[in-house]
């Protein structure tokens, strides 16, 4: 990906004015950072917990990690009187097309260290901790300097800015699972045990880490909050025009122009994505998308470019917005073989915890890798579609269910090219070089 | 608990498969339909372990509730309407078994779980006839976890982690893990580790499917071939109930019996697989009558009548005193019952059956029988314990499973002992001190008492003014917070001690001030029953230390080795310069420095007789033989009426029935007479003790698989480490105070006795001044006792 993605996105906010270099603690500030945070501190009578959460809640803000969760209700499920809560930003981006997370804490890290700051205020947490994904070093480095310089600056610690709200951050680095990105998994790491999802209930805002409430919140969920504080939250709301207010980035990745991170108001519509985007790469025709990270179900080109990317509208046309990962499939892509690659995916990262992921991903990949080689039997249709529903909605956590959810879709809308594999033992496709 | 005085107001109504039921908030409805007898099909869940809810086996349907649940984790509510065989609930279940099934090996033929296998069972009931599956199936590399768990056949694994959680959560360390991710996991113990906790066999019976069987059971029997029949575990004094396998009259496998008011669903190992002794070549199948040295088999006819004969010539030269009796504490009431009565009516009162205790300087006050001070159940509520000088997890370690859930609880436990406690549960504060200092600083605990409470009960004068420790005070402050829920247990290190009465006298004095419960932890089977039956000198009779101080004329020994006894070279000697000693024993002497009797009687062990075994909360438990005697080995009860008749008594009880009766009090009778007061305690502290530059203190456990007869002929549990030859262990600076390395052989001397020459281990979890070198094994088992002052000896050859 391409460092100089903040080229892009006039409507940006979490991105904006960002250069690649100007990072510090003192070029955010400078952008206005930390305003929200000292507005609130500056004036706690007005802006109590409540407030805070209120405004959250007035934004429509939704989780931007892909369950699209309404933030403020999320915050409000924290009990009130638990003298030891904890808020963690979840920075374990590893769900495959997803790469904005990385790109906020690499370029403008105080944004989130600001966020966190806020929530933990709003819900009366002591402590926050960021989980950063472990694959991508230098941002938990990043994370690290950026934290040292807000505790240099009072901005975290013991009475930040003389107030009687004291707050700290720890950084903390995962190994490698995608499914530490489920939350309760990366609680699980967090406590230095092996990464493995919890059944629920209990929820986190319950029992979380160490069994105290915790909120678990996206990069960019938490990356919305100053602006939320700073402006308001019908501000906020009125930034676009669907029932969820903000800005989205958007991941774009696969066979366009110009990959990288955009970030648009909520609502823009694909197709206008795909041109800033600067087009299909080669001239090459729109086959398939996966608009909201692998988990999302894939959609025909006809359909997408009729669709705009919001929540309600992406869940209408079948999908969902998911992590915003805009993943591009041009005219040669086989099917297929696509499928097989994601299958292989969630086959490698299941955790092995219950039985119809940790059995089911194997067998949909052993299915999928007999018909790419030119074995597949005319069964294995129904059987990669039985297999799939008998995963999904059967598993502790929701990796079962993205595992199984690509399944579906792709026989859903390109069984012709699986029927073509399994009776020509060929693909249909030329293959793109 | 009865229906009237349950508050079940709050209460929740539900309805499974229409059927209603009320149950408490927060029930499960896995535990809903199993009051209502509706079976859901699991495989994870277990109810002694936490949820873990990984097989998805138990998805049912809940009204208004979109995807199927987990019976196991789903908590009742209100009106909940739950359908465990409806159209989606069945359509999971079976395509959970379909996934479990495709990369099982469907072995079965050659599985030794096969036959009683819960993934066979189930799969019966919801799986498919063929398999949508074609490809290879998913293969595990077999792990080596020790001599008593196979775990050669991995690939049959369905990953349910009932073994995981029950090594961490029952066993109370990680031995077994999971790692890997996906279709790879796979169970693991640490990398070149064995599991090698002392309850470790449990596992094998929570294994859903044939991955985790029983080393010495697997490929000797199908299940279908096994007769069943209860019995009762006589090795330590919790009395696990169990129950014995049988083919072709051949106790071949050890289950536990379901109580959870003893053994819960639990074994310890050696309850487990000590059966293997009962199959040893080394039984004895006729009398032995040593001639010329040796020791040759005869005839019950020549026997019996022998020993009769050969003893009442003593008697009669030298006096009834001049005999000695003993007994084992895992002998049945039956049998001591029979034992004591025989020789008392000779006219011998040189009786016991507390063969490893040292110090008797109460016994003229003691009258009771000692034991737990409270039913078994009640360790599960306690807030607070103290225990002095015990290995609970090798002396008890099923009574260590429940401080273990208490402490996991919150309940404080403390140790006062020579070495760091390795219970693998929070330990809140310890002292630790050598043997000689126990005394002195349980009695800084009872201080510490008496300063919190301000009672002015008078102190022996010795106590005054003794200043606590920190760690004295937190004890005795836990134990007061807590009265009403806290317990000191003496254990089998204290009363084995020297100075055992003194710590007794200490505990009691401390139990009176905190009111916490006295429980006096025994060390047998029937240790209980014992005293009870008064198999101890009265009236001035010798008792099982004087009894070798003073060597005896003849001695009649009762199901009692070299190894159980604690006067070491002292019995040697003794012994061999007895005109005549006679042993009932079901094996033949072993070990180079055995007993060699002039006269053995081949009595059965328990699987052979009827009997009744009295456990630590004074709970009598009979059982029957499971099989029948072993060549003309017999029921001790029986041998013991012939030999009374053959002294000329009239004995009418006949069978075994007839003989419980006779001895086997009631069981207000028992509780009255269980008792761990004591009237006077004399305190009176020692002097430290000063060790020069090559002697040291020892603290000696009896080794978990060297306890008793049977145990130590387990060939199984004689291959784990815990029956480890035993080393000198010792701490850092004490092993520099003599230039000792690892590399070095040391030999002890004690009161004229020596050891083998062992190998030396660094142990800094000793108190100073004090080494570990444990008992009742061959190598050590001249020395005398548990405790005491040895002289180490660095052996250069």
């Amino acid at each position: 990906m391409s460092d100089n993605f903040f080229d892009f996105g006039a409507d940006a906010l979490l991105l904006a004015g960002l250069n690649g270099k100007n990072w510090r603690l003192e070029d955010y500030v400078a952008r206005g950072g930390y305003r929200a945070l000292k507005k609130i501190l500056a004036n706690p009578g007005h802006w109590t917990s409540d407030q805070v959460i209120a405004e959250i809640k007035l934004s429509m803000l939704r989780g931007r990690g892909g369950a699209g969760f309404p933030t403020g209700m999320k915050w409000s499920f924290m009990p009130k009187d638990a003298p030891v809560k904890y808020i963690v930003c979840n920075a374990d981006e590893g769900e495959p097309g997803t790469f904005k997370d990385r790109d906020l804490l690499r370029y403008n890290p105080h944004l989130v260290l600001e966020g966190m700051i806020i929530a933990g205020y709003a819900m009366g947490c002591r402590r926050g901790y960021m989980y950063v994904h472990g694959e991508i070093w230098e941002v938990y480095e990043r994370c690290e300097e950026a934290v040292a310089e807000a505790r240099m600056a009072n901005l975290l610690g013991n009475h930040i800015l003389g107030s009687s709200f004291s707050f700290d951050i720890f950084n903390h680095h995962g190994f490698g699972a995608y499914v530490c990105g489920e939350e309760t998994s990366l609680l699980e790491s967090l406590e230095g045990k092996k990464g493995r999802p919890r059944y629920k209930p209990p929820f986190p805002a319950n029992v979380g880490l160490y069994g105290k409430p915790t909120t678990i919140n996206n990069v960019e969920t938490l990356a919305n909050v100053p602006f939320i504080v700073d402006k308001g939250g019908q501000w906020f709301l009125d930034l676009n025009g669907t029932m969820a207010g903000g800005t989205k980035i958007f991941s774009i990745s696969g066979d366009v122009a110009r990959p990288g991170n955009y970030e648009f108001p909520l609502g823009i519509p694909f197709s206008k994505l795909l041109l800033k985007a600067g087009g299909m790469r080669d001239g090459l025709g729109l086959k398939a998308v996966i608009p909201g990270g692998s988990s999302a179900p894939v959609l025909p080109a006809a359909v997408m470019l009729e669709t705009n990317l919001d929540y309600d509208s992406i869940a209408k046309a079948g999908s969902m917005m998911g992590s915003g990962a805009v993943i591009i499939m041009n005219e040669t892509r086989c099917m297929v073989r696509s499928l097989l690659r994601l299958a292989e995916f969630y086959h490698e990262e299941s955790c092995g915890q219950c039985t119809p992921c940790r059995e089911g991903t194997g067998w949909l990949v052993r299915v999928l890798h007999r018909i790419e080689h030119g074995e597949g039997r005319a069964e294995d249709i129904d059987l990669l579609d039985d297999i799939a529903r008998n995963i999904s909605g059967r598993t502790i956590c929701a990796l079962g269910d993205a595992a199984a959810m690509p399944i579906r879709s792709f026989l859903k809308h390109f069984r012709d090219e699986f029927v073509y594999h399994i009776e020509h033992r060929s693909c249909q496709v030329a293959d793109y070089v | 608990m009865s229906d009237e005085i349950m508050d079940k107001s709050d209460w929740l109504n539900l309805e499974i498969n229409g059927q209603a039921v009320r149950m408490p908030p927060g029930s499960t409805v896995m535990e809903a339909a199993a009051s209502l007898k509706i079976y859901i099909p699991h495989f994870c869940y277990h109810k002694k372990l936490s949820l873990a809810a990984n097989c998805r086996m138990c998805l049912v349907e809940v009204e208004k509730i979109p995807k199927p649940v987990p019976a196991c984790a789903t908590v009742i509510s209100e009106g909940m309407k739950v359908k465990t065989r409806g159209k989606t609930a069945l359509a999971a279940q079976q395509a959970v078994m379909e996934f479990l099934l495709i990369n099982h090996p469907l072995d079965c033929p050659i599985c030794d779980q096969g036959g009683e296998c819960q993934l066979q069972d189930l799969a019966f009931g919801y799986g498919k006839g063929t398999s949508q599956f074609s490809e290879e199936k998913r293969v595990v590399v077999g792990k080596d976890l020790g001599a008593l768990v196979s775990a050669a056949e991995m690939s049959r694994c369905i990953q349910c982690t009932r073994c995981t959680r029950f090594a961490e959560e029952i066993g109370g360390a990680m031995e077994l893990g999971m790692v890997n991710r996906g279709d790879r996991a796979e169970v693991v113990p640490f990398i070149g580790e064995t599991y090698d906790s002392e309850i470790s066999g449990n596992v094998i019976d929570l294994c859903p499917v044939g991955a985790l069987t029983s080393k010495p059971f697997r490929y000797h029997a199908r299940s279908w071939e096994l007769i069943k029949r209860q019995s009762v575990s006589p090795h330590d004094a919790l009395g696990s109930n169990l129950v014995m396998h049988v083919k072709r009259d051949k106790v071949v496998r050890v289950m536990p019996q379901y109580n959870e008011t003893i053994n819960e669903c639990w074994l310890a190992d050696r309850d487990r697989f000590s059966y293997e002794a009962l199959n040893s070549e080394t039984r004895l199948t006729k009398p032995l009558i040593k001639k010329d040295g040796k020791l040759i088999e005869a005839e019950w006819q020549e026997a019996l009548p022998l020993a009769a004969a050969r003893l009442k010539n003593i008697i009669e030269r030298e006096g009834a005193d001049a005999l000695g009796a003993l007994i084992s504490p895992h002998a049945t009431i039956e049998e001591i019952g029979l034992f004591t009565r025989l020789v008392r009516s000779l006219g011998c009162e040189n009786i016991d059956s507390r063969l490893r205790q040292r110090d008797f300087s109460a016994d003229d006050q003691l009258q009771e029988a000692t034991w737990l001070g409270m039913p078994i159940v009640a360790v599960n509520d306690l807030r607070a314990m103290l225990f002095i000088g015990s290995f609970l997890r090798f002396d008890h370690p099923l009574l260590a499973v429940r401080v273990r859930q208490a402490a996991k609880r919150g309940a404080k436990i403390s140790s006062l002992h020579a070495q760091r406690a390795d219970w693998r549960l929070p330990i809140t504060q310890e002292i630790i001190t050598s043997p000689s200092q126990m005394a002195a600083s349980l009695a800084q605990i009872v201080s510490a008492a008496q300063r919190a409470t301000n009672k002015n009960k008078i102190l022996p004068k010795v106590l005054r003014g003794i200043e606590p420790s920190p760690e004295a005070t937190t004890i005795a402050n836990d134990l007061l917070a807590h009265h009403e829920h806290a317990a000191i247990f003496v254990g089998t290190f204290a009363q084995q001690h020297e100075n055992a009465f003194l710590l007794r006298g200490l505990a009691q004095l401390l139990a009176e001030l905190t009111g916490a419960t006295l429980g006096i932890l025994p060390d047998a089977a029937n240790s209980v029953g014992a005293q009870l039956l008064n198999a101890r000198p009265k009236n001035g009779g010798l008792n099982a230390r004087t009894m070798f101080e003073k060597a005896r004329k003849a001695y009649i020994m009762f199901n009692v080795e070299f190894e159980d006894l604690a006067q070491g070279a002292q019995v040697a000697q003794a012994a061999t310069q007895a005109d005549c000693v006679v042993a009932f024993s079901a094996f033949y002497p072993q070990g180079n420095n055995a007993i060699l009797p002039d006269i053995v009687l081949p009595i059965t062990p328990f699987s052979e007789t009827s009997g009744t075994l009295m456990n630590m909360e004074g709970r009598a438990q009979s059982f029957r033989a499971v099989i029948p005697p072993l060549g003309a080995a017999r029921p001790g009860w029986q041998i013991l009426v012939t030999l009374s008749r053959l002294f000329g008594q009239v004995i009418d009880e006949d069978t075994p029935e007839a003989v419980r009766v006779a001895f086997l009090p009631d069981d207000a009778a028992i509780h009255a007479h269980l008792s761990n007061t004591m009237e006077k305690i004399d305190i009176v502290l020692p002097p430290p003790i000063v060790l020069d530059q090559n002697t040291f203190e020892r603290c000696a456990a009896i080794p978990a698989y060297s306890m008793d007869a049977l145990v130590r002929r387990a060939a199984s549990l004689q291959k784990t480490p815990l029956a480890a030859a035993p080393t000198l262990r010792i701490r850092t600076d004490d092993a520099e105070k003599m230039k000792l390395s690892v590399n070095h052989h040391v030999r002890i001397r004690s009161q004229g006795a020596a050891s083998e020459k062992m190998a030396l281990c660094i142990d800094d979890t000793l108190a100073k001044g004090t080494v570990r070198v444990d008992a009742a094994h061959d190598s050590t088992n001249m020395l005398v006792g548990v405790s005491g002052v040895i002289t180490l000896e660095i052996c250069h050859d």
